[in-house]
């Protein structure tokens, strides 16, 4: 476990992917089977304990220490792992007795769960602190090492000399602890048997670009669809060398997620490997990502919530089909093969991105203005923008130059007081940086209208947190009330993307996507907008009765 | 006497009545005290000063000749009588020329403890517990999350790395004043027998610590000289200019930040420290109560930091506790302390 543990906090604070890969390489090189495989396991999130949750974590810590503190220290590290493994009270005279990732996980498999609390806090006397985070984060998951499944497979490539598509290859046919992975990489195995269709290809990825940017570009040389507000994932359905149905749903950087959409992985009945959006379908129409996300939030998929959230994947291109790699054709090419596609599996989970007709860029300027009557129709609020392709663009791996283009709808924007703060989580833990901001009633109050914790820089962040360390008025656990007076207060530029109307909030209106976009150190509170003003957002059919 | 007849907290910040006096102003008054040098608890513009002789010296180096209208040394453990109340200054542990302060009166003893740490460091003298009825504590790191390991541990980190990566600078952020010197002396205390360079902001402070008789090492400017040349250096600079193109200078630079706040690793990352140092001029969590219950007073009040979790544990332990949220202290371990 010290060994892992070491990987791990070296590969936390490692920012180069240069670095990250020799620390991996490295590990796997020098760690025996089957440390090593759980290892890989662990990092590429293909672990889960059905009895070790985050729940068991928090009953210990509830246990061993004070609830006020720990509720404060929690507060202020923001990460629930971190917060035990570094107040959990040490007992020096065991700390890094002899334990091995494979005795941890084979422990958390295999424990029943009435005894799993006392063999966990044994672990966790027997540890350091850093082997205390370690173990910890096994149980919470989400290890925030910036490690992706990519990254990892292209550790094992350069172990073994080989091309990370290679191992991208056989990896559907390989499960933790991979000691027949190891065993091929190292030469001393035979190759585990492969599919050539169900693997996961580098997704081609697309660059920002402004009007000014492509008025030279010759509108007749591209395409253009709607950039839907989903997911972007990859299908990739077929049948392994001993003729077995395999599927499997892949995230944008190469997670298998198939677990999380059971509903949607057994619809594949294809022999292809797809790229386009996960999105939610009610009534008829596509949902905006406010609703996917009430879907992607739940730890346990049940029928309930595949019921109430059906799940189907808006498809915009073909990556392979049967044994045919489809990405060296140019994308009109590419695009004819998938409307074939879709109109022969009506049953898939699946539908065409369908393409905006335009002539010249002044037509596409008008769609995207205007996606309802642009041709997205009832799917309107699902749009964030347009994507637009070269007609003779093959599909690249990463984010090639003068292929792609995002062309985003212009987010709205208004002037907000700040008016609460609270200490964030993950990268932002430990500083105020989760922002409450409001907007001036009739009455001259002001009333909340939204959070936002990004949209700052570094130094921003620093700045803002110290503006609520010396403007705090008030004290609500963890809230801090800010100065927000008409005269004195911090006023924020606010960007987002729609507003709805909402009964759960108190001004009737919620904002979606909101983030900072400027720090107004310059404006007076009594400068900011009004509710009156913000209500002019609301999207058609929500304006407020006049 | 009650305590709050002697000091009691205003907004400019602690304040004397009788002696018409502040302990570490925020804003310029007619009379001052100060515990230390760093900048948010001594600031320009005051009638007059009264500190130890280092930190007046610091003061100086940092603000020029012109800080203050008139100052006066108060050596450790000397008294002075201003209004009725007796005064007197004790080491705080917590950089060069740092004191805490008992003012008396009445038969009460309140002592402000500034800021201050427990643990050695070879560059000032070390706490001295000052009974007393009420002690004004600073909070900075008053979470059970924060123990401090020792500095000696932390260098021989830092020692380790540059063995592991030859080739390499390992430039490390620490603050100018106190931190920075007790990373100088306990690398020469590890046996690091190379050249500690330093980054040009460092300079003045660096010296005033070796006229004092604090023993660095062999310090040198960072001048320009081919990447190759630093090799292997270690290198100190304020933390800000871990961000800046200055570092670009050094070859394959390991960025490395001391700092207390290096205990929680968003903020490790945050600062983009490769190699986190927790090395601090404050008390830790144990070391705060340790300390509250060596000076036996039965009645504590919290200048700045978490004074929540201070506070909670106090009444656990049958002390009167009050949180003072004086605003304006607690940011020279914050990143952007190195403008400071």
């Amino acid at each position: 476990m010290n060994r892992f543990a070491a990987l791990l906090d070296r590969l936390a604070y490692e920012p180069r992917r240069l670095g990250k890969l020799a620390l991996l390489e490295a590990y796997f090189r020098e760690t025996p089977d089957p440390d090593r495989g759980w290892a890989l396991a662990a990092m590429t999130g293909a672990l889960t304990f059905k009895n070790a949750k985050a729940g068991l974590i928090r009953n210990l810590a509830a246990e061993r220490t004070d609830p006020v503190l720990f509720g404060l220290s929690y507060d202020f590290v923001g990460d629930l792992a971190e917060t035990v493994a570094l107040m959990w009270p040490a007992d020096e005279t065991r700390a890094n007795a002899q334990l091995t990732i494979t005795d941890v996980v084979e422990g958390l498999q295999s424990t029943p769960k009435d005894k799993l609390p006392e063999v966990v806090a044994s672990w966790l006397d027997r540890l350091d602190e850093h082997g205390r985070w370690a173990l910890l984060k096994l149980i919470t998951g989400a290890l925030r090492i910036g490690v992706s499944a990519r990254l990892a497979r292209t550790a094992l490539a350069q172990l073994a000399g080989k091309t990370a598509d290679e191992v991208e290859d056989v990896w559907h046919a390989v499960d933790p602890p991979y000691t027949d992975l190891f065993a091929w990489l190292e030469g001393s195995g035979e190759a585990p048997s492969v599919s050539t269709t169900v693997r996961f290809y580098p997704p081609m990825l697309s660059h920002p670009i402004d009007p000014e940017e492509f008025a030279p570009l010759n509108a007749a040389d591209f395409v253009a669809e709607w950039k839907w507000d989903g997911i972007r994932v990859q299908a990739a359905s077929g049948k392994d060398a001993n003729g077995k149905h395999i599927a499997r749903l892949y995230s944008r950087t190469g997670e298998d997620i198939s677990g999380s959409f059971p509903d949607l992985v057994a619809g594949f009945d294809f022999d292809a490997v797809l790229d386009g959006e996960l999105l939610i379908k009610r009534g008829g129409g596509v949902q905006d990502f406010n609703t996917l996300q009430q879907r992607l939030n739940r730890k346990s998929v049940n029928a309930k919530l595949m019921a109430e959230f059906p799940a189907f994947i808006r498809v915009y291109d073909l990556l392979a089909e049967g044994d045919d790699d489809l990405r060296v054709l140019p994308f009109i090419e590419r695009r004819a093969k998938l409307e074939a596609f879709v109109r022969a599996h009506p049953l898939a989970p699946i539908d065409l991105s369908e393409m905006i007709r335009f002539d010249t860029w002044n037509d596409l300027s008008a769609a995207r203005a205007d996606p309802s009557h642009g041709g997205a129709g009832i799917d309107a609020e699902a749009v964030e923008g347009v994507m637009i392709k070269r007609r003779d663009a093959p599909y690249l791996a990463g984010r090639p130059k003068g292929y792609w283009f995002k062309w985003k709808r212009d987010p709205m924007v208004i002037d907000a007081v700040l008016m609460y703060a609270q200490r964030g989580s993950g990268k932002r833990s430990s500083f105020y940086s989760d922002y409450t901001f409001g907007v001036w009633t009739e009455a001259g109050e002001l009333t909340p209208v939204g959070k936002a914790y990004f949209g700052f820089t570094d130094e921003e962040l620093i700045e803002l947190d110290r503006f609520v360390r010396n403007n705090t008025e008030n004290r609500f656990g963890p809230v801090r009330e800010v100065t927000h007076t008409k005269t004195k207060g911090l006023v924020v530029e606010v960007a987002f993307e729609g507003l709805q109307r909402s009964t759960r909030h108190k001004s009737g209106v919620a904002m979606r996507f909101p983030r900072f976009s400027r720090i107004r150190w310059d404006k007076r509170p009594s400068d900011a907008d009004t509710l009156e003003a913000l209500q002019k957002f609301l999207s058609k059919g929500q304006a407020p009765p006049s | 006497m009650q305590a709050a007849q002697i000091l009691h907290p205003r907004p400019e910040g602690l304040y004397c009545p009788k002696a018409d006096l502040y302990v570490d102003p925020t804003r310029p008054v007619p009379r001052a005290l100060i515990t230390h040098g760093h900048s948010d608890h001594a600031r320009m513009g005051h009638g007059s000063v009264l500190a130890t002789a280092e930190t007046l010296a610091i003061m100086r180096a940092r603000m020029g000749p012109d800080f203050a209208g008139a100052t006066q040394v108060l050596k450790y453990g000397e008294a002075i009588e201003l209004g009725g109340v007796k005064f007197s200054l004790h080491s705080a542990g917590h950089v060069l020329g740092s004191a805490q302060v008992a003012a008396e009166c009445g038969g009460t003893r309140v002592v402000v403890s500034g800021d201050y740490k427990r643990q050695p460091d070879p560059t000032c003298p070390p706490f001295e517990v000052v009974p007393c009825d009420v002690f004004i504590t600073e909070a900075t790191f008053a979470l059970p999350v924060f123990t401090h390991p020792s500095a000696e541990h932390e260098v021989r980190k830092l020692l380790a790395s540059v063995a592991m990566f030859p080739e390499r600078a390992h430039v490390v952020g620490a603050y100018a004043l106190g931190n920075a010197q007790r990373v100088m002396a306990e690398l020469v205390r590890a046996g690091w027998d190379k050249p500690i360079f330093v980054h040009g902001a460092m300079l003045d402070l660096v010296k005033l610590y070796q006229e004092c008789g604090v023993e660095l090492g062999d310090v040198r400017h960072v001048e320009t000289a081919p990447k190759s040349f630093y090799a292997g250096a270690i290198v100190l600079c304020p933390p800000g200019a871990l961000q800046t193109p200055w570092v670009r200078r050094f070859p394959d630079p390991v960025t490395s930040v001391a700092s207390g706040w290096m205990r929680i690793r968003a903020r490790a990352r945050q600062q983009g420290a490769e190699l986190p140092l927790v090395i601090s001029d404050h008390a830790d969590w144990c070391d705060l109560q340790r300390t509250i219950k060596d000076t036996g007073a039965g009645e504590i009040w919290i200048t700045h930091g978490e004074a929540d979790a201070l506070a909670h544990w106090c009444d656990q332990q049958g002390l009167k506790a009050r949180a003072l949220h004086l605003v304006g202290y607690g940011d020279e371990e914050e990143p952007s302390g190195a403008a400071a």
